[in-house]
């Protein structure tokens, strides 16, 4: 298997473990926001069972197309890129093989634990603080293999993507580990050291930058390596990436009391959430820009390439969701917006649009590199992909914008004599229609989805016939 | 000036927040301004040339930032430098606005309060039972149900499993006007302790005394043996003759309107079960939510859902 390998002394084994538990992950995450939408739907679907219930397999989803799709996914590309744009291997083939168990055994005892109940109750940090040590250990072990890798490079000079891994590695360790900060009381049940108002503002400190470096930095090191090597092209600039690096990382830090407009917390605090989410924009679409403009003298490949697809219109998304994003941020806006559908919507862009796309476009780069093969088993299965995930994530976006100030303005309709002119039923009833839409969205991922594994599994699957020639019949 | 200095934190990390704040938006402008500029001219495709490394064959142009992004960068820091200067946001400093978020909700209570209040306070004045039969304001009151009580009370007001149907003549603590202006003002807490300590025995008698008095079908020789019991025990809040008592909210037995009947639950389940752990009903008190106006104004809206028939 290694002859065909174009550099042997690369660490690619935990590359593609992760690669492979990318696309599991992807249809388990997907799936499960499925049910949930159809629950939305369908009540019924909860089945009357405490397991099944949306309250308890709603946090599943987001833990498991966080941290289980978009973690593997981070932890494949980084790994890789690390290897490739350093000429060395990956430091520590024990260590590295630990953080994929490690990272492996958490999703795990997410599936368990979560449906089970028991949740800190804090979003995007349900899990429970012995699951929570040992995500610190796993991912310990992860900054001292990525950063051990970069000491030990062959190159002079750190490339652009590596920064933003190393960032995204460095900040998510110090975010988990201040929100997670708890005392435990039983096995499975600790009490956050944080009290009251202060503890909501640790929550959203960490649940911005969890987008902001999990979900934003993260990804942007994917898109700075594989989008120049997809289009064949240089970087459009060294400049804007070392300018928009530094405004992101530093800017992102203050956005989280955004989530907290018209709360318990000091107006100072949300004006300066507030402010520093508008500072954002900028820095946000610089990586965009950088992106895009990259594609500058091979915009003709998008024709042949769904791959390339893939990675541009994730940075569309991108700029599109980084745009609403400091828009919902100004109070008048957060006014309407907050508690609507419009916030879920907003997520999925991200989330569909730029985070799943430029994932999905990375993978099918990357996957026959690692299985020695020149492409993927199907190109035209690529397009198909490419074509349901952006009509899922149109419908999605478009049905949740509809359902948010349709939501947001019922709410806040009143008669002449100053009563409420709508139920809170009403407005629920009255976002039924775009539930269906999003459940078709939805769908229209997991399909995707499946037909990446298809796709990925026949890639694979050739690799292991060339080594085992074994005649087939048929 | 003091107006514009608030003392919600100390002077030390009110300066640190100043401090913080406004040095981070300095490093980020000094980060466009020092890179503002190159002095590298473009090629004939119109790109810088490239840095001169590469990783893993990727090169990087070395291009200037696009003007159009350096000016949204520049517009989004002024503007941010003009919202701290008119809002709270750094530190202790107010903001020249005086604007809070606290006085901006009363403001608008305020607002509204002039402009509403005026209405409800012509139906304050209206005796309840005449009130109840100006549509108009029945209008306005059926909203204010549909908002605040429908919840429990069902958008029909006809109740559910534990929250009383306001429709019937079953009235718990009396269906006057001023018995419902309590109800709403106050709030009311039923409560009917648990029998177990009688046996099961005695509870299945009473349970078929029970049923006797309401006319349904019943163990004669129990609900016998079960008045005895009733008369010593149940008596004191359900009055001998079972027709309960208002003033402490205890149930009128003999009327067949059942509180606590779960759907699909036969009558005397329901009793039984009453009888071995007890009731614990809860109205919320309303005054602190809608203001003794609209109270007024939701009791003619109760008492009106009886004169509809």
């Amino acid at each position: 298997m290694s002859t065909a390998l174009e550099h042997p002394t690369y660490n690619y084994k935990v590359v593609r473990q992760f690669a492979i538990m990318t696309v599991v992950w992807g249809i388990v995450g997907m799936a499960l926001g499925v049910i949930l939408a159809a629950q939305l739907v369908w009540p019924e679907l909860n089945l009357g069972l405490p397991w099944t219930s949306f309250g308890r397999l709603r946090p599943l989803h987001t833990n498991a197309v966080i941290f289980a799709f978009g973690g593997s996914a981070l932890f494949a590309t980084s790994y890789y890129v690390v290897q490739r744009t350093c000429q060395t291997r990956l430091f520590g083939d024990k260590l590295a093989a630990f953080t994929f168990w490690g990272w492996q055994a958490v999703i795990l005892s997410a599936v368990v634990s979560l449906p089970l109940g028991y949740t800190t109750t804090k979003e995007y940090a349900e899990l429970e603080w012995p699951i929570n040590i040992l995500i610190a250990v796993v991912w310990v072990s992860y900054a001292i293999v990525f950063l051990m890798t970069l000491k030990q490079r062959k190159t002079s000079h750190i490339y652009v993507a590596n920064w933003f891994f190393a960032a995204f590695i460095l900040t998510v360790a110090v975010l988990h580990i201040v929100n997670n900060a708890a005392i435990p009381v039983t096995a499975m049940y600790s009490t956050s050291i944080y009290a009251g108002t202060i503890d909501a503002m640790v929550q959203w400190w960490y649940g911005h930058n969890a987008v902001g470096f999990f979900l934003t930095a993260g990804f942007l090191g994917m898109m700075y390596y594989f989008v120049p090597k997809q289009a064949e092209r240089p970087v459009y600039s060294y400049r804007l990436s070392i300018v928009h690096f530094w405004a992101l990382i530093m800017v992102y830090m203050w956005a989280g009391p955004h989530h907290l407009h018209y709360t318990a917390l000091p107006n100072w605090a949300q004006s300066l959430g507030m402010i520093m989410s508008i500072i954002l924009l900028a820095p946000s679409w610089g990586g965009m820009i950088n992106g895009m403009m990259t594609l500058s003298g091979a915009w003709h490949k998008l024709r042949t390439d769904p791959t390339l697809r893939f990675l541009v219109v994730a940075l569309s998304f991108y700029g599109m969701s980084t745009f609403e994003g400091p828009m919902m941020a100004v109070k008048t806006v957060n006014a309407l917006s907050h508690y609507t559908d419009w916030t879920i919507g907003h997520v999925h862009a991200g989330a569909l649009g730029w985070v799943a796309m430029i994932t999905i476009g990375s993978m099918y780069h990357l996957i026959p590199r690692l299985f020695s093969r020149t492409e993927m088993h199907s190109v035209n299965l690529i397009a198909v992909h490419f074509w349901l995930a952006t009509i899922g994530t149109v419908l999605y976006i478009a049905s949740m914008w509809v359902n948010g100030i349709l939501q947001g303005l019922m709410w806040r309709a009143i008669n002449p004599d100053g009563t409420l002119m709508y139920t809170f039923v009403e407005a629920v009833e009255a976002s039924g229609p775009g539930y269906i839409v999003r459940l078709i969205g939805g769908l229209c991922w997991v399909a995707g989805m499946l037909i990446m594994a298809f796709n990925v599994f026949m890639t694979v699957r050739r690799d292991e016939g060339a080594r085992q020639p074994i005649p087939q019949t048929a | 000036m003091n107006y514009l200095w608030g003392d919600s934190l100390s002077g030390f990390w009110s300066a640190w927040i100043i401090v913080i704040t406004l040095g981070s938006i300095g490093i980020a402008f000094w980060l466009l301004y020092a890179n503002r500029k190159t002095d590298k001219t473009p090629d004939a495709e119109g790109n810088v040339e490239t840095t001169g490394h590469a990783a893993d064959e990727i090169e990087e142009y070395d291009n200037p930032l696009p003007r159009w992004w350096l000016q949204l960068y520049v517009g989004t820091i002024i503007f941010s430098l003009g919202y701290l200067l008119l809002y709270p946001g750094l530190g202790n400093f107010a903001g020249l606005l005086g604007w809070s978020q606290e006085s901006q909700w009363e403001e608008e209570v305020a607002r509204a309060e002039e402009r509403f209040a005026p209405i409800f306070a012509q139906y304050q004045e209206v005796p309840i039972p005449e009130l109840a039969t100006d549509g108009e304001a029945m209008q306005v009151a059926e909203r204010i149900y549909l908002n605040n009580c429908a919840i429990c009370h069902g958008s029909n007001a006809k109740g559910g499993y534990g929250f009383p149907n306001l429709t019937d003549d079953a009235w718990l603590y009396g269906g006057a006007p001023e018995n419902i202006v309590q109800t709403l003002t106050n709030g009311r807490n039923g409560l009917m302790p648990s029998w177990q300590q009688l046996g099961s025995e005695n509870i299945e008698n009473v349970t078929q005394h029970v049923l006797s008095l309401s006319g349904l079908e019943h163990d004669a020789e129990r609900a016998e043996r079960g008045a005895a019991t009733f008369a010593s025990v149940c008596a004191a809040c359900h009055m001998p003759d079972g027709t309960g008592n208002q003033a402490l909210g205890a149930p009128n037995l003999t009327d067949d309107a059942w509180l606590y009947l779960a759907p699909g639950q036969s009558v005397a389940d329901s009793v039984r079960q009453t009888l071995r752990n007890g009731r614990n009903g809860h109205m919320p008190a309303q005054a602190a939510y809608i203001g003794e106006d609209k109270v007024h104004l939701v009791a003619a809206y109760v008492y009106s859902l009886r004169l509809e028939d």
